[in-house]
């Protein structure tokens, strides 16, 4: 075995290793880690020689390619899109390629836990712009020790080298297979500084479509989530939660379960005090652990419980909403004043039309279709788990504090996930698989049961917004003074108090440079009910209730839509969003304008269908929907959504034109039905039955999408076309039964209105 | 429901022929094969397939079609059929679509095609309904789609309503 490394950005190294089966084996490494030589590794990854580094490439003797991929794939496409970036880079032909998920790298630094791959977090829009930044060098590292064991063999300079998907190529023809060269590669020295990456004019994987390396797997049913992944001396544990988050057990009659035939113990769990939401049992709990699940779903149903509230028994969301608008009404200083611009007070002497509306939205419950579950076996010294989540590092951080072992002895598997939207973010579910383990003395494998998920989550707290807009006499937008009202998700998250409102929205976020009097106002509500992130937080809420305002303010003044829209964006240019970030008016404008076109906005006035129309920006990327959507009678149909986004350079069209369309269809669904309720301090919903996303007939049968092509570095599209597809929606429903929807879930709301 | 009893096997003159007892339980075919089951009779077919044969294609979820098998060709739930109710009847799992060497049943190979996969979670169950819906309506256009049983929290309804109706089009595996 040989080791070397190279530098790159942020004290990380690349380093490389010879496999005794004669594979090159290129890893990354933090810096502090460099020294260690044998951190835990995927044993796919290293073949039959028991010890390796940190790895993202390994190419076998026979050509053969494997690729680990770091960040968890909960259907983001991350799986496919991170290792064609490598790929790509390596020049390597993609059906030689497989695909590894690599789980949690992590090795121990003066006890503390070094994280080898780096960036590992799925599903929030991070994992394609970080690895732009550091996995295009693993790749172009191994593609340049593949030219210099070539140039050794061939006595040449390998800068008169070529590669070409697979093969060093030489000038006189000569040519030899990357399998060939991967033995000696392994021992050439590391070069002095990163070699170059490739010229992107000759990409031949990145910008191309390409389908999900997981799909035959899936079609077939092969692939393993972790909900499948069994230890046979575990026993199953099935949870019944208490229907107050702060209540407690008052009475237990475990007579009958402990009568089940396989059933061995029922355990009770509690949330420990002190510590922050997703690092603990998220409610009281009563677990059944039996030898398998029949066995455990029998006991549970045997179980006689009697719960009783907390001091919080009386919470309600119908409450907190009515808190929410009796704030509003007040004069109560803002918790926080996000920004401020120009001066919204004195604004109003200018003006020609005064325009003001509240927005209502609901709470929202995640709905991920794995269950929650995890399967942890803990020896004496070791952890061994199998988690769906989307951040190992935090379900590390779990394990780590409840067993207090070193920071290399937990291992962390993360297969496939079945969906995350931010559940996976919070990682209670381990906790209670962790102490259940450590109750039963032997490994546990948790499991939800059926519509848990629904009442017990981290939710999206439900918000109200209000707005007064000024117009002045040139008929411009002279003042926009927005006030938000919501129980913020990063409470008990150690969190500084001024900094609660960034769950909730975002200072930059429109039409916040493109005013000159701008006031934004957060008020901070209290509830009892668990908040986390959601996927698309906090763009949904507010994309949904500025761009629905905007589309009032087009009306007031007898203005098409998007006439308004592009009138309030003004020419191209670049305008500071006052965060570091820059907002890019000409591509703003020009997917607002790709989606007016696709969709024949210039019917929007004769149509008797309904169009609309919203735009969006989050992260540097651009987004603009269009929808038409006809009203018959109490039937409302979408019969088209038009997507167009601008992520910088597309990895995988294909992938992001699955994204685009389930963000949309998802929005679209959560928009029209989804709503959680509490009352008496219990959630009301119980499972997808009262909870239901859309079926098949209420969605739009197609999803048109526009990709923009541009070079820029690419940005994160897991959530990018949510924000905009409901307020579209509910514009056009405004245009097609004049029915504004200030309230979401949009069904009910359209029915009470119509 | 048709229990196998147990029942003594009288010796027949052959030598070569040993008198065996017909063990107790349910006998089911699942993928082609056969299998008796000797537990509980009201156990859900679903856990059998997954606790007990680890064929895990088959999903827990949320009323949400995840668990939808054939049985005798038709779309039912796993979670929801006790075993003693499959006795003497096929079921077909996912695993169990392709042919035995392998090659794809046209419904999978079109959800390849058009890349109707998000997390893969509710994949199989969309593949068995869609199968179920094209043996009822081999010409099945998009309102007969449109009564499908399945969710999908990623929003693949757009892609798999393509794959169906490349099915429908005998274009599955084609460009």
């Amino acid at each position: 075995m040989s080791a070397d490394r190279i530098a790159l950005p942020r004290r990380r190294f690349l380093q490389v290793l010879a496999l005794g089966t004669g594979a090159l084996l290129v890893g990354i490494r933090t810096a502090a880690a460099a020294g260690v030589v044998d951190p835990p590794l995927p044993p796919a990854m290293l073949g039959d020689d028991l010890h390796g580094l940190g790895a993202y490439i390994r190419i076998d003797a026979d050509g053969n390619v494997l690729i680990g991929v770091r960040d968890p794939d909960t259907g983001t496409g991350v799986s496919t899109s991170l290792a064609r970036i490598i790929a790509e880079e390596l020049d390597v032909e993609w059906s030689r390629v497989s695909v590894v998920p690599l789980g949690l790298g992590v090795t121990a630094d003066k006890g503390q836990p070094s994280w080898i791959y780096g960036h590992q977090v799925g599903g929030d829009g991070s994992s394609i712009p970080a690895a732009w930044k550091d996995l295009r060098q693993a790749g172009a590292l191994a593609r340049w020790l593949l030219l210099q064991a070539a140039a050794r063999r061939l006595g040449i300079p390998a800068n008169q080298l070529r590669s070409d998907t697979g093969l060093v190529i030489a000038p006189d023809g000569r040519r030899f297979d990357y399998g060939n060269l991967a033995k000696d590669a392994a021992r050439i020295p590391l070069p002095d500084a990163p070699p170059p990456l490739k010229d992107p004019a000759n990409y031949r994987l990145v910008g191309k479509p390409a389908g999900d390396i997981d799909a035959h797997a899936i079609v077939t049913g092969q692939t393993r989530y972790a909900i499948d992944h069994y230890d046979d001396d575990a026993l199953v544990a099935l949870l019944v939660h208490c229907p107050w988050p702060d209540g407690s057990l008052a009475r237990i009659d475990t007579k009958a379960t402990l009568a089940v035939k396989g059933v061995v113990k029922v355990v009770q769990l509690k949330p420990e005090p002190g510590q922050p939401p997703g690092s603990t049992v998220i409610a009281p709990a009563v677990a059944v652990l039996a030898e398998n699940t029949w066995a455990a779903m029998q006991g549970r149903d045997q179980l006689q419980l009697e719960w009783q509230a907390g001091k919080h028994g009386d919470a309600s969301s119908a409450e907190l909403e009515r808190q929410a608008v009796a704030l509003l009404d007040s004069q109560a200083e803002p918790t926080t004043r996000v920004r401020d611009e120009g001066d919204v007070e004195s604004a109003g002497k200018k003006a020609a039309r005064r325009l003001d509306a509240t927005y209502f939205q609901p709470w929202l419950a995640h709905a991920a279709a794995e269950p929650m579950n995890c399967l942890v076996r803990l020896d004496k010294d070791r952890a061994s788990l199998v988690v769906p989540t989307q951040a190992p590092q935090k379900a590390w951080a779990v394990v780590q504090r409840l067993t207090g072992l070193a920071p290399d002895h937990i291992d962390i598997r993360v297969p496939r996930v079945g969906g995350g939207y931010g559940r996976r973010l919070d990682h209670d579910y381990v906790a209670e698989a962790v102490m259940l383990a450590q109750a039963a003395n032997r490994p546990v494998r948790l499991l939800w049961s059926e519509g848990e998920e629904i009442s017990h989550d981290f939710f999206r707290a439900g918000c109200v917004h209000r707005f007064e807009a000024i117009i002045d006499g040139k008929r411009q937008l002279h003042s926009w003074h927005q006030r938000m009202a919501s129980a913020p998700a990063l409470v008990g998250r150690n969190v500084p108090a001024d900094q609660l409102w960034r769950s909730e929205l975002q200072a930059g976020q429109l039409p916040a440079p493109l005013t000159p009097n701008f006031r934004s106002d957060w008020y901070s509500l209290e509830s009892p009910m668990p908040r986390g992130p959601m996927r698309g937080m906090p763009h949904l809420s507010n994309a949904f209730a500025v761009e629905g305002f905007i589309d009032e303010i087009a009306h007031m003044m007898r203005e098409d839509p998007l006439k308004t829209r592009l009138r309030l964006l003004g020419e191209p240019r670049q305008l500071p969003l006052g965060d570091g970030r820059t907002l890019d008016i000409g591509r703003l404008h020009n997917v607002l304008q790709q989606v007016a076109d696709r969709i024949e906005w210039k019917n929007w006035l004769r149509t008797v269908n309904g169009l609309g129309i919203a735009c969006w920006h989050v992260d540097g990327a651009y987004v603009a929907h269009a929808v038409e959507a006809a009203v018959e009678g109490e039937q409302l149909r979408i019969l088209r959504a038009v997507c167009a986004v601008d992520v910088g350079r597309v990895i995988n069209p294909l992938g992001l034109e699955g994204q685009v369309a389930g963000a949309t269809l998802e929005a679209l669904s959560t928009a029209l039905n989804a709503t959680i309720t509490f009352r008496d301090g219990k959630v009301q919903q119980r499972g997808r039955a009262d909870y239901p996303p859309a079926r098949m007939a209420q969605l739009p049968r197609e999803v048109e999408t526009i990709i923009i092509n541009d070079d820029r570095p690419p940005t994160g599209a897991s959530f990018l076309a949510m924000p905009t597809a409901a307020p579209a929606l509910a514009n056009a429903v405004f245009r097609a039964s004049a029915v504004r929807i200030r309230r979401l879930p949009l069904m009910p709301e359209f029915l009470r209105l119509l | 429901m048709v229990f196998v009893q147990a029942q003594a096997v009288p010796a027949t003159p052959d030598g070569g022929i040993v008198a065996e007892k017909v063990r107790d339980g349910i006998d089911v075919r699942i993928n082609g094969e056969h299998f008796r089951h000797t537990g509980d009779p009201k156990m859900p077919l679903l856990w059998y397939l997954r606790d007990v044969l680890r064929l895990t294609g088959t999903k827990y979820g949320s009323g949400s079609g995840v668990d939808l098998v054939l049985v005798d060709g038709k779309a039912m739930s796993a979670g929801k059929l006790a075993m003693d109710a499959l006795a003497g009847r096929a079921v077909v799992t996912v695993e169990g679509l392709a042919a035995e060497d392998g090659s794809l049943h046209p419904m999978q190979q079109a959800f390849i095609d058009e890349d109707a996969i998000g997390c893969g979670y509710c994949t199989p169950g969309w593949l068995i309904a869609a199968v179920d819906l094209l043996s009822r309506k081999p010409r099945a256009n998009d309102d007969d789609i449109d009564q499908l049983p399945d969710l999908c929290r990623c929003g693949c309804q757009t892609r798999v309503r393509r794959a169906i109706k490349r099915v429908v089009a005998g274009k599955a595996g084609q460009p």
